[in-house]
């Protein structure tokens, strides 16, 4: 204490407290931050980018480029788009679900069967999120609804009213965009998925971010979904889901074709016999 | 009578075969037959009977939310038993009429449907003399005011439907927005920083007078005003990179690629939030009108004659997303009036 005391006029003095209280607040300020999306631990294990590395020259650079670039067309379009900035999220749920590898081109990739095992899908996220900072893949605090309320689900409901059924149906079904895309059905779809396509916005969809819609409105909605789909169709079959034009065509041609049928079917038969 | 003699004689070009013979049913030669049908019969009318009390023991026993086969049991049961019932006494009333009513076929000829001369010319005779003797077409003052009182009694028709409700007072140009009021989003009301929104994303927002309270605690819209207000206040919030805009005008009325479009289909009103980011296009599910949002909102397909309007929108001190003034072009359905100046 004395050898701090006597040099507390020390011309230095003011330079060392000024870089100490710096240190300090940077210390604080990098422990007690709010993490961002962009930390990813996945792209810190060199071993797993490297795998992933080798798995996306094979699967993936042909269209991707080598370096995950994109390539471009001569005509002006893209080929496969660039990958840097996309994030571990983006990878985990393109290929996660299947949508990549691309089968064909087309105006959309479809959820199709699932090529990579999660291992490798795995290495592959860490390979493109070594690239550039983009969203990691999120944790179970977006989709574990083991102990969502019926007043987060309510409220899951309202976000995926105001947000959601403009283009997936108020059940999840899916509906038709332009130009041959559509909006696919949400059912059977894994939680994480969910989080990953509003993190990422895959394709045609747009991106909700945490700031916007928080991990919490995002848990709920995606426990809305769960809700919807597993509650029993109490209005009878649901037909699809897809809204009263199904029920119309339904009500018309079975129901009123089914009574026609049946008038005819009674005016028609009619059993005889010849008296004696 | 040969065949060609039969056809001259009725001037048919094909003879009348007559009625076929009769042919009898099962029930009429059968008296054991006949007993069954009428077992038959009223089985079902009996059925139907219990179907229907059925339904009245199923209303009372069943919880409501029970589910039963992947449907609610309550409903199953209600719909079914007094389906069923309907159906039993329609199959009944069927089966009686088809094997025990009676069953002897009836002919009826047909016959010109026009009145005859006499009938004519008497109607004809007694509408003239009605005329001449009422002096109708002779007393014009009677007649003429007559016909007046009858035609102001329409009036009151006309001046009664005013108490439908006030004519819509001010243009649909006018909605909550204003100056400094803060765009917020939808549900949960959060205020939105530029930062917030990453490019391709879309916000559902809404001004944030909806989420505000007035000094004693009350929210300044409630109830239809506040669904009235939010029908035509509602905004989506999108970002595009800069280098995509294609309209200075439109890219000047935003921040950094963040515009703000009304959310409501300028051909008839229904909410559009489709965006799809890749396109920068906005599509109504209603009828297919699809906007570019990177181009002013400009129609690119489908029965929508404007293009989507867009709200000016700017930061303020604290940095939160805020509204530069109302819109300046009418939102919501276009309607004729709007073109005419």
């Amino acid at each position: 204490m004395r050898a701090l005391s006597t040099r507390r006029r020390h011309p230095l003095a003011g330079v060392v407290v000024l870089l100490l209280g710096l240190v300090i607040v940077g210390g604080l300020y990098a422990t007690l931050a709010p993490r961002s999306a962009d930390a990813d631990d996945l792209a810190d294990d060199e071993d797993l980018v490297a795998a992933g590395r080798e798995l996306f020259l094979v699967g993936c650079a042909s269209c991707h480029g080598q370096n995950a670039q994109g390539i471009l067309q001569t005509a002006g379009g893209q080929y496969g788009p660039s990958l840097i900035g996309v994030g571990a999220a983006a990878v985990d749920f393109q290929v996660g679900t299947g949508r990549m590898p691309l089968a064909q081109n087309g105006p959309q990739a479809p959820r199709k069967e699932v090529i990579y095992s999660p291992e490798d899908i795995r290495a592959l996220a860490a390979y493109v999120a070594s690239l550039a900072p983009g969203p990691a893949i999120p944790g179970p605090e977006y989709y574990d609804t083991s102990e969502v309320t019926e007043d987060e689900i309510v409220e899951g409901g309202e976000f995926f009213r105001t947000n959601c059924t403009a283009c997936h149906n108020s059940v999840g079904i899916g509906g038709a965009l332009g130009g041959g895309r559509y909006a696919p059905t949400l059912e059977g779809v894994e939680g994480v998925y969910f989080a990953e396509a509003m993190l990422t916005g895959p394709q045609s969809m747009p991106v909700f971010s945490d700031e916007v819609i928080t991990p919490e409105d995002k848990r709920n909605i995606v426990a809305y979904l769960e809700e919807i789909q597993t509650q029993p169709a109490n209005g009878g079959l649901r037909l699809g889901g897809v809204g009263p034009v199904a029920e119309g065509l339904v009500g018309w041609v079975v129901g009123i074709g089914g009574l026609v049928l049946a008038a005819l079917w009674i005016t028609k038969h009619s059993m005889r016999v010849r008296k004696q | 009578m040969s065949e060609r003699e039969v056809e001259r004689h009725t001037g048919d070009p094909v003879s009348d075969p007559g009625l076929a013979e009769h042919e009898f049913r099962p029930t009429d030669v059968d008296e054991a037959a006949e007993k069954r049908a009428e077992r038959q019969i009223s089985t079902l009318f009996g059925l139907s009977a219990l179907l229907t009390l059925g339904f009245c023991v199923a209303y009372f026993a069943i919880p409501e939310y029970d589910s039963f086969a992947g449907t609610n049991a309550l409903n199953l049961a209600l719909g079914s038993t007094l389906g069923l019932a309907l159906l039993f006494i329609g199959m009944g009333a069927i089966q009686w009429s088809k094997t025990l009513m009676d069953d002897h076929e009836i002919v009826e000829m047909r016959h010109g449907s026009a009145s005859s001369e006499q009938d004519k010319t008497e109607a004809l005779a007694a509408f003239e003399q009605g005329a001449a003797e009422s002096g109708f077409g002779r007393r014009k003052m009677i007649r003429n005011s007559l016909l007046t009182s009858l035609g102001v009694l329409g009036l009151p028709a006309v001046v009664l439907l005013r108490d439908l409700g006030p004519l819509p007072g001010g243009l649909p140009t006018q909605t909550v927005w204003a100056k400094g009021v803060r765009v917020v989003v939808d549900v949960s009301g959060e205020p939105l920083r530029l930062g917030d929104i990453e490019f391709g994303q879309l916000v559902n927002a809404q001004p944030e007078l909806f989420y505000e309270t007035d000094d004693q605690g009350q929210p300044l819209f409630e109830g239809s005003a506040l669904l009235n207000a939010k029908a035509k206040a509602a905004v989506v919030l999108v970002r595009m990179l800069p280098d995509d805009l294609v309209n200075p005008e439109s890219a000047a009325m935003g921040i950094d690629g963040v515009l703000c479009f009304s959310k409501i289909c300028p051909h008839l009103g229904c909410p559009i939030s489709l965006w799809e980011q890749q396109t920068r296009n906005l599509l109504c599910p209603c009828h297919q009108s699809t906007f570019d949002l990177s181009d002013g909102g400009r129609v690119v397909f489908g029965p929508a004659k404007r293009s989507v309007p867009q709200l000016e929108i700017g930061l303020d001190e604290q940095g939160y997303l805020i509204a530069m003034g109302d819109f300046d072009v009418p939102i919501g359905p276009s309607f004729p009036e709007m073109y005419q100046d």
